[in-house]
């Protein structure tokens, strides 16, 4: 077993942002393990513009976003192993691997989960009918598009509104398919106002609230779905189903952490975010197992991923290297009804942070307060509040040091 | 005439007015000046950025994804594509490579935004 200071696991934007910045820490002794045959996770297919606008200033593709992290990478000569799929973490920090060379164990002084997030599936909304080939999650449907040349289809009906979904409408008209329309179940949209704009409206694609898909029709290829409108309760109203014939769909319809090796830690999880519950370090509940990006909150923006790491890695830096103390006690970070979560969920009121979450559905003129032990510290005034856009606002640390409880609240 | 629109120009959004009515473009609701720009433009004459991608021979990917340096009117974008289309690379293609300038006289070049080595 080889010993390594810190194991990183997944060379998406959240793995590279974080061993960068280890490295800058001065932490030299640092491995990413990425079971992709290159560097770059999902940005590899994300050739839209639109990254980098707050971290580099300027709008650049995924691709270009993802490789200015890997040549950071690589002029520092940080170690990395692709084609290699971490299987499991155990709670004491020692890391396996799986890759044609063999299996491979490191115990890390402490480990980076990166691992970013999955899709949601057709089996995870249990929509009925039949099973035919043409059904594609958003990632999927992209993956075929920007990295293999293989088109999907050529009538399209996409179900849910999510941001890769609206960017599969537009990228699937570019190719030439016909885009007949995009049903969100939600009475809003959840994926972000400009993408609507350049990736619907732009191509007259029509975008349809209050529906979603009720039957799948075909056998061995899609022939077409049936929608209908959805009551409040998001049910589906009888008589208002619509056929229409298709042969492809795609899902945009929410995106999940990957964390089966958080848990194989003994990581807990938080049930509204899916990922880690964690403290103002981002560490986990597990000693010395730290994370950010997608697998710790799915994020609308990779620039924030990539600052979300870089915090991290300065908590991770700081873990590494000095002798273990005892973690203070935590102050547990709670959020009020219109809220769906809170990151980090624990804080020290030792150094300043940056809280995240998202409310649960749009609102207008709107407040954030921050409560320490009941009494207001902080108020954040927003103008219009979107679930489909994570809200963060920094914190001082003075602001919470010394309370025993902080609440996140929203009053309208 | 009073028109809302969402503002493009970066993820915050802003939810533009812009009142036409005075035979000028007056803006209203935008947190930064490009909010200011992107009415103006986007009432006289809509421009956009696409990303595609193009073919390229010898490489580990059979495709390369492109974007333009600058951005075209909107009503040129399936003119741009066609003429994307018609172009195979052979690998290596670096980030920033000029693949076709003056793509469909636009005045915009068309360069790779992604570095696919010789395989």
């Amino acid at each position: 077993m080889k010993e390594k200071q810190v194991v990183i696991i997944g060379g998406g934007p959240a793995g590279l942002a974080a061993a960068v910045q280890l490295f800058e820490e001065g932490i030299r002794d640092i491995l990413i393990i990425e079971r992709e045959a290159s560097l770059g996770g999902i940005l590899r297919q994300c050739i839209h513009d639109g990254f980098g606008l707050t971290r580099f200033k300027e709008t650049l593709s995924g691709p270009e976003y993802a490789q200015r992290f890997i040549d950071e990478v690589q002029k520092r000569g940080i170690d990395y192993l692709t084609d290699t799929t971490v299987i499991d973490i155990s709670s004491d920090r020692i890391v396996t691997a799986s890759s044609v060379q063999g299996i491979s164990q490191y115990r890390a002084g402490a480990v980076v989960l990166s691992m970013g997030c999955r899709e949601r599936t057709r089996h995870a909304l249990s929509i009925p009918g039949t099973r035919p080939s043409g059904v594609y999650t958003a990632g999927m449907a992209q993956a075929y598009v920007n990295l293999h040349n293989v088109m999907p289809g050529k009538e399209v009906v996409i179900l849910g509104s999510g941001d890769i979904g609206l960017i599969m409408a537009r990228r699937m008209t570019l190719e030439g398919a016909q885009v007949l329309g995009v049903f969100e179940i939600r009475p809003y949209p959840s994926g972000l106002p400009r993408n609507i704009e350049q990736c619907l409206n732009d191509y007259s694609i029509p975008l349809h609230l209050s529906h979603t898909v009720v039957d799948i029709h075909g056998s061995s290829r899609l022939k077409g779905v049936t929608v209908a409108k959805v009551n409040e309760r998001c049910e589906p109203i009888a008589k208002t189903e619509v056929m229409y014939p298709c042969d492809t769909l795609i899902l945009s319809v929410g995106l999940i952490p990957e964390n089966e090796l958080s848990l194989a830690a003994g990581v807990a999880l938080d049930q509204r975010t899916k990922g880690a519950l964690v403290d103002e370090d981002y560490q986990t509940s597990v000693d010395g197992i730290f994370a950010a990006g997608n697998v710790l909150q799915v994020h609308d923006l990779v620039d924030f991923v990539s600052l979300e790491s870089e915090r991290l890695a300065r908590s991770v830096a700081r873990y590494v290297g000095r002798l273990k103390k005892k973690k203070p006690a935590g102050i547990p970070v709670e959020t009020g009804p219109l809220l769906g979560y809170v990151v980090p969920q624990q804080i020290f009121g030792e150094k300043d942070l940056v809280l995240s979450m998202r409310v649960r559905r749009p609102l207008e003129d709107c407040t954030i307060e921050l409560a320490a032990d009941g009494k207001c510290v902080k108020k954040v005034r927003m103008k219009k509040a979107l679930p489909a856009e994570m809200i963060q606002i920094p914190v001082d640390a003075e602001l919470v040091k010394g309370a025993e409880k902080v609440e996140v609240n929203v009053i309208c | 005439m009073l028109k809302e629109m969402t503002c493009i120009m970066c993820p915050a959004g802003c939810v533009l007015e812009v009142d036409t009515a005075g035979g000028g473009i007056v803006v209203t609701g935008s947190r930064c000046p490009k909010g200011n720009d992107y009415a103006v433009q986007e009432i006289t004459n809509p421009m956009r950025n696409i990303a595609t991608s193009v073919l390229v021979k010898g490489g580990g990917l059979p495709l390369v994804s492109v974007r333009l340096n600058q951005v075209i009117e909107k009503g040129r974008i399936f003119a741009v594509m066609d003429e994307i289309k018609k172009v195979t690379l052979t690998a290596p293609v670096h980030i920033g490579d000029v693949i076709l300038t003056n793509v469909a006289g636009t005045g915009s070049d068309v360069i790779a935004t992604k570095n696919i080595e010789k395989c």
